[in-house]
């Protein structure tokens, strides 16, 4: 397995940002601007209920009470939130139902990114929802799904098709009214993916989201629902990429994950946004509210992240631990290069008894980026016997980059065991030398550390993404060594 | 807020009555900073478990224009740190206190009140006093600049090397719930060295007894300087103090803050590297139950290469005590070969206790040696059945393992006389056995 | 081979290496030998190209080429391998993962095809058996957690994967038992070719007992004060480095 990992790492040459072609795809965009009018717009686009309509409407009222937070380690420009298209769809007839009716510029963009969308050429094992822009563009693998009760679907699907569902969990794990850009998000939500697992089934295959940005002037704002129901299983992977633009992009995400007794989600990412380009100019503005509920007894929520891409990142994939037993992790590597801002890490919110909560974060900071991990743990009075270890590591690839640490850990009942630990480090010039010695190049040296040091997160990942996350690394790092 | 505003304007004759003119003229300034400033807003980031406008809203009572309080210290403190010589200073709710006798002093060395400095050595005090307010402070240390009454001066002039210990004890007592603010001056130039310790107590637990401390020290090149502080007060008290430590080439700094009792306590440590090879220790203990509050900030900034900083706070909390650490380093860009080490490590005794811990790393500079280290939990329990495995109780297992918990911190203290007591006190302490401050240590 | 002349090398300022002439040849085995402080790490360190040398004077010349222009990788590519005093852990990085990049990183410098995963690991297996190195141990991390001897041992089964021209064992003896110092000295004496050589740089006679020298060196204050045959080495064992002074 490792074997085959490392062959594709070692036959990879450096490469530029291999994502940044734009398509010309006949689009449809609403007006520029946010208000009322253009939140019932894109409603009305999709055909929604009322009780949705609603839902927006309530958030984005809240949300003009709203201003962007401040706390994070971060250096926002300011961003005109009217000067920005909320929805853009690729121009179609009605919902292609079969791969036929997809126009054919959208299948070779996805081919492109290395996502086909023929079922016969795909990774055996993975379904998957293709987002472009605001819209899902195709969901492969579904009716294999369904045979067994799985609904795997885009959000505007489930809303049609599921409405119960949707109703019943949507806004429940992150609220609207939980931050600015949870608001907003919650506001104009366009697309995304829902899945929904039945009591006792274990999906027997990866399901992943690939999300794209293709229009210009464009927000993404999509919405990922997941539920599994008792004693289920899935592993749910997530993939982004954006053309390369001079300007700012903005993404702003909401995923939300239920988890019932026994049941355990594992949710990876491999965020490759374009980050800029080697000046700071342009790149996506990735601010993302991730968070999952461990409902149950003996649930388990799984973050993986690999952060290679965005202008800025601020992102907190947490867990809700109230069910008693549960489990959540977080192993998170963050890249920055150049330019690049990252401000990211997790909460553990332990509330029932038993739960246990384990944080490995690693962030590498070259060039003349800041890198930052941000994690909450916090013990609740009745979380009895609640234990948290966290590891936070910061490799500094240059002397003008920064690596930051902002742990805040509140601890409440007395039966906690809660530990972190973090240490700033630097490559040695004897692993340097040592590899060099071995006829080893420094670039390819330092590839090599950084993907050891990473290691323990890489793991964490499915095949597919690991080979890619290790690929990414080193294509992010490029230029990064003096 | 205002109120305070309104005191100040209205009673600005009487505040400065019975102080140094030179005390005076910094006043107004700090008035302004306190107007544009306020308060530090509860919940903002360095200040997100005490609130300090809602701590200092009561109509609290200023000690103003009393040359000597109704309070005789020795009468009030007569014991003494036993095997501990040195020389003995008080301020009785922030007022100096004058002894009959003045003690002999090496070398130069001025130990004594602020007022007394300001007017004895006005250059030194006017290149000293209040420049670390002023460049680093915030609104609570300018709100001490403008009411301060008296304080302590510790001065100790080039390559002077005091063995002998300073010790300063604070005293607040009274009738009415008051306000003091009070001020602690450390100079130490270049090559000197000297120990200082300072203790809190309290003489009434009725009540609400306020203080705010201002602390700031100068260690000029090659300086060394133990500053060792001890609280040992009541729950009617509030305890807001600043500490501003500035450091030089090669200077060291050892400072060890220790709470045994109190009401409502917040540390504000802030300590300056400037000088390369500069070297700074900061340890705190914090043994809390019933409904203490004890918040300990510090910051600590590496400003050049090749700086050394070492920081240690362990909490021991029981009952519904609530304990805060938070810790910050920053090392700049270019404070290359940096040393930093940040550790704060806490023992959970009840169901009621809450512990808010927050290491932080702040770092622009890539080839530095830095980390932190958080944990809270309870005492080992393979220890502790171990121990009962060995016939000893449970009672005084627990009692040993807590006690050892508090050792390291105990370990570096440099004053064995101090060391030899607090095993004694917090030993007391944890048996029970110490209500309340009994007399001074 | 190898031709060094006139070589002087400091440290921080410090001049270690004060005017050292050696010649190697095709098929040679040089043991150089010397109390501490002679140097003798020194040479390793300078001839691979480790940053924090600096040659002050003189000429090496491998093969001809001018080695003192080279990055210490294109050394390595040319065939110079120094089996470090020291081995450097590296955290995370198997050393399957370490010798694959290194091997194919040669194989490209040389125009070879590059390995693919199957023939790369039928190599390892069976360079593994030189050195009798644990199959387990090259999963695990660039020498992460090994003992002195299986770090050691880890030094020669790179260098049967390298195959280099030119070995410099530095003090490959030391911290090492009996068995293992067999080991390893089995390592090396199969390793040996018409066409390779080796500098073993050693304190103690005991492992040219297993490794046989053509000719030995005695280094002192850096430079060599005495070349003699493989008796000099007894000899020193014998009567130490002082008689020579």
């Amino acid at each position: 397995m490792s074997e085959d990992t490392n062959d594709i790492l070692n036959e990879f040459t450096n490469r530029d940002y291999e994502y940044g072609f734009s398509s010309d795809i006949h689009t449809e965009f609403i007006p520029k601007g946010l208000n009322e009018t253009i939140v019932r717009t894109i409603s009305a686009k999709k055909n929604e209920p009322e009780w949705l309509l609603d839902f927006r409407l309530k958030a984005f009222r809240y949300w003009l009470t709203l201003g962007m937070p401040q706390w994070a380690q971060l250096n926002i420009p300011p961003i005109d939130y009217q000067d920005m298209i909320y929805y853009a769809a690729p121009k179609k007839k009605e919902g292609p139902k079969s791969l036929d009716e997809v126009d054919p510029e959208l299948l070779k963009t996805f081919d492109r990114l290395g996502i086909p969308l023929h079922e016969q050429k795909m990774f055996s094992g993975m379904a998957v929802d293709a987002v472009l822009d605001s819209v899902s563009v195709k969901t492969t693998y579904k009716d294999t799904l369904i045979e067994k009760g799985i609904i795997f679907c885009s959000f505007s699907e489930a809303v049609q098709e599921h409405p119960d569902l949707v109703k019943q969990y949507l806004g429940s794990v992150v609220s609207y009214r939980d931050n600015f850009f949870a608001a907003l998000n919650s506001a104009v939500f366009s697309d995304g993916s829902f899945v929904f697992i039945p009591k006792g089934v274990r999906c027997p295959m990866e399901l992943s989201t690939y999300f794209r940005i293709n229009a210009m002037n464009t927000g993404q704002f999509e919405r990922t629902l997941i539920v599994a129901e008792e004693d289920t299983y899935v592993s749910y992977l997530e993939g982004c990429t954006a053309p390369v633009r001079d300007e700012n992009q903005l993404h702003a995400a909401i995923v939300e994950i239920i988890v019932l007794d026994r049941a355990e989600v594992k949710y990876s990412t491999v965020q490759n946004w374009y980050p800029g380009d080697k000046d700071g100019k342009g790149g996506i503005y990735n601010f993302v509210t991730k968070r999952g509920i461990c409902k149950g007894d003996s649930s388990k929520i799984s973050w993986t992240q690999v952060e290679t891409g965005s202008a800025i990142t601020w992102k907190y994939p947490g867990c809700i631990l109230a069910g008693d037993n549960s489990v959540g992790e977080f192993y998170s590597v963050a890249v920055t290069n150049h330019f690049q801002q990252a401000d990211t890490g997790t909460k553990m919110i332990h509330i029932g008894k038993n739960t246990k909560s384990r944080i490995v974060s690693k962030g590498i900071s070259a060039g003349q980026s800041q890198n930052s991990y941000r994690g909450l743990v916090r013990v609740g009075t009745q979380a009895e016997n609640a234990r948290n270890h966290s590891q936070c590591d910061s490799l500094l690839l240059s002397d003008t980059s920064g690596a930051h640490t902002f742990p805040y850990m509140d601890i409440q009942n007395e039966t906690a065991i809660v530990e972190h630990e973090a240490t700033t480090s630097k490559i040695s010039e004897d692993q340097l030398f040592y590899c060099n010695q071995r006829g080893i190049s420094t670039e390819e040296a330092v590839g090599l550390i950084v993907n050891g040091y990473a290691k323990e997160v890489l793991n964490k990942l499915p095949m597919e993404f690991a080979v890619e996350a290790q690929k990414l690394l080193q294509i992010s790092l490029e230029g990064s060594v003096g | 807020m205002q109120q305070y505003i309104d005191f100040f304007n209205s009673q600005r004759q009487k505040i400065d009555e019975s102080c140094a003119p030179l005390l005076n003229s910094f006043r107004e300034k700090a008035f302004d900073t306190f107007q544009g400033l306020g308060f530090p807003a509860y919940q903002s980031e360095d200040y997100q478990h005490t609130n300090l406008s809602a701590l200092l809203k009561p109509d609290f009572g200023f000690y103003l224009n009393h040359p000597n309080a109704e309070i005789n210290p020795h009468k009030v403190f007569p014991c003494n740190v036993p095997n501990l010589n040195s020389y003995k200073h008080f301020v009785v709710n922030g007022c100096y206190y004058r002894e009959p006798m003045a003690q002999e002093l090496p070398q130069g060395i001025f130990s004594g009140s602020l007022n007394e400095f300001a007017k004895q050595h006005p250059a030194v005090f006017s290149e000293y006093y209040n420049w670390q307010v002023d460049e680093k402070g915030d609104g609570l240390a300018a709100f001490n600049t403008m009411f301060v009454q008296d304080g302590y001066v510790l001065y100790v002039p080039k390559n002077v090397v005091c063995e002998k210990a300073f010790q300063l004890t604070n005293i607040s007592g009274g009738k009415v719930d008051s306000l003091t603010n009070r001020r602690i001056l450390v100079i130490l130039e270049s090559g000197a060295q000297a120990k200082l310790l300072v203790c809190d107590h309290t003489t009434d637990t009725q009540p609400l007894l306020a203080a705010t401390q201002v602390v700031e020290i100068y260690a000029e090149e090659n300086a060394s300087f133990d500053f060792y502080e001890l609280e040992e007060s009541s729950p009617n008290t509030i305890r807001l103090t600043t500490n501003f430590v500035q450091q030089a080439d090669s200077s060291q700094v050892i400072i060890h803050n220790i709470t045994l009792s109190n009401g409502i306590t917040r540390n504000n440590y802030q300590v300056d590297l400037e000088g390369e090879h500069a070297e700074t220790h900061l340890y705190g203990m914090v043994i809390a139950d019933a409904q203490q509050k004890v918040d300990n900030f510090t910051l600590i900034n590496h400003h050049v290469p090749n700086s050394l900083s070492n920081e240690l706070f362990k909490y021991v909390l029981d009952d519904e005590a609530i304990g805060t650490f938070g810790g910050r380093i920053i090392v700049v860009e270019d404070a290359q070969k940096t040393q930093a080490c940040q550790n704060n490590h806490n023992l959970l005794g009840s169901s009621g206790c809450r512990m808010f811990s927050k290491p932080q790393l702040e770092i622009y500079a890539d080839d530095v040696k830095c980390s932190h280290g958080m944990t809270t939990g309870q005492l080992d329990e393979t220890a502790l059945f171990y121990m009962c495995s060995r016939g000893i109780s449970i009672q005084e297992a627990v009692l040993l393992l807590k006690f050892a918990f508090t050792n390291d911190v105990l370990q570096s203290i440099r004053l064995e006389g101090l060391r030899d007591r607090l095993k004694l006190l917090i030993e007391k302490r944890f048996r029970g056995e110490l209500v309340k401050c009994q007399g001074c240590i | 081979m190898l031709t060094i002349k006139d070589l002087h090398a400091s440290i921080n300022g410090r001049e270690i290496l004060s005017g050292l002439n050696l010649q190697i040849n095709a098929g040679e085995v040089h043991a150089i030998m010397g109390p501490n402080g002679s140097g003798k790490s020194t040479l390793a360190a300078v001839l691979v190209g480790h940053p924090a040398y600096e040659v002050t004077q003189g000429e090496v010349l491998f093969e001809g080429e001018n080695l003192l222009e080279m990055t210490p990788e294109v050394r390595s590519r040319l065939g110079l391998f120094l089996s470090f005093q020291y081995p450097v852990e590296i955290p995370g990085v198997s050393m399957v993962n370490f010798m694959r990049t290194a091997v194919n990183e040669h194989r490209k410098y040389k125009g070879e095809t590059l390995l693919s995963a199957g023939e790369f690991l039928k190599m390892m297996r069976e360079k593994q058996d030189i050195v009798e190195l644990d199959k387990n141990l090259v999963n695990r991390s660039v020498n992460e957690g090994f003992s002195g001897g299986e770090k050691k041992r880890n030094e020669i089964f790179q260098m049967a994967m390298l195959e280099p021209k030119l070995a410099i064992l530095d003090e490959t003896d030391s911290g090492l038992d009996i068995d293992a110092l067999r080991i390893v000295a089995n390592g090396v004496n199969q390793l040996k070719r018409p066409d390779n050589a080796a500098i073993v740089i050693t304190h103690y006679q005991r492992l040219l007992d297993y490794i046989k020298p053509d000719i030995v060196h005695v280094l002192y204050n850096g430079r060599i004060i005495k070349t003699g045959t493989p008796e000099l080495a007894l000899e020193l064992e014998e009567k130490g480095y002082d008689w020579l002074k």
